[in-house]
């Protein structure tokens, strides 16, 4: 029973992680295409829906919400986002190996501090709360 | 202007956050990841009050980050926003009831370093 929460924890943090990283990869190349966005005006956010990489970043994102919710519904935040926090790294490596970006040696210490707190934080039980999320019922 | 955006990023940032994991727990865990289930559960969210006002508090800090990035660089707006980690740990313990012990806060707290340098 026990094996079996951690396991799908890890399977459903391992989504959002993936979809986050993915997504932020992707939104990020749609917006440097379509470019200086500072407005109250929704009319240049609905035209920047048109650039392929903003529409695959947001269907991501929206995925990564989904299944963050649902991470949520069993695990603490204060878990979920220290362990979720990974998907920095995979964004520096898929900058790293997709857009040739270098990783300097300021990187790759951030890149251990974040390993080194997710592991920390990825020993403790993911879940410390009853089903009230600790806020009394109104 | 970069300084209000990176306020409007971190608070309703925190707000939501605090909101969707409330609002979740009351909704109970989650175990059905079929597409199906997935619909379903989408339907039933979009009925509780704290999913609504928490993702509409994510949305403005969403927007707020887009804002910021087309107006200053990501070695500004992560670093600016990365104590986050810690301002909702300490939330998370307070105001949820989440049991912090030093291994949560070591790891918030590396994770909070780290991602400010992981940044430059």
């Amino acid at each position: 029973m026990i094996s079996r929460f951690i396991t799908k924890t890890a399977a459903i943090t391992t989504v959002v992680v993936v979809s986050n990283a993915v997504g932020n990869y992707a939104l990020g190349k749609g917006m440097q295409e379509v470019g200086h966005l500072v407005t109250w005006q929704p009319g240049p956010y609905l035209q920047a829906f048109t650039d392929p990489w903003v529409i695959a970043g947001v269907v991501l994102l929206i995925a990564w919400l989904i299944f963050r919710l649902a991470l949520l519904s069993w695990a603490d935040l204060s878990y979920v986002i220290t362990v979720t926090s990974t998907s920095y790294i995979l964004s520096a490596l898929l900058g790293k190996f997709f857009l040739a970006e270098e990783v300097s040696a300021l990187r790759w210490a951030g890149i251990v501090l974040i390993t080194v707190g997710a592991v920390f934080v990825g020993e403790t039980f993911p879940s410390t709360t009853d089903e009230t999320g600790g806020l009394a019922e109104e | 202007m970069r300084w209000l955006l990176v306020a409007l990023i971190v608070g309703p940032g925190t707000v939501g956050d605090l909101l969707t994991t409330a609002g979740m727990k009351r909704h109970g865990e989650v175990n059905d990841f079929t597409v199906p289930g997935l619909a379903r559960l989408l339907w039933q969210l979009s009925r509780n009050l704290y999913i609504i006002i928490g993702i509409v508090a994510m949305a403005i800090s969403f927007f707020a980050l887009m804002d910021l990035l087309s107006i200053a660089k990501l070695s500004f707006a992560i670093p600016a926003t990365a104590s986050s980690y810690l301002l909702e740990t300490a939330l998370a313990k307070y105001l949820l009831g989440e049991e912090v012990g030093w291994k949560r806060w070591a790891g918030a707290s590396l994770v909070a370093i780290g991602v400010m340098l992981i940044s430059f």
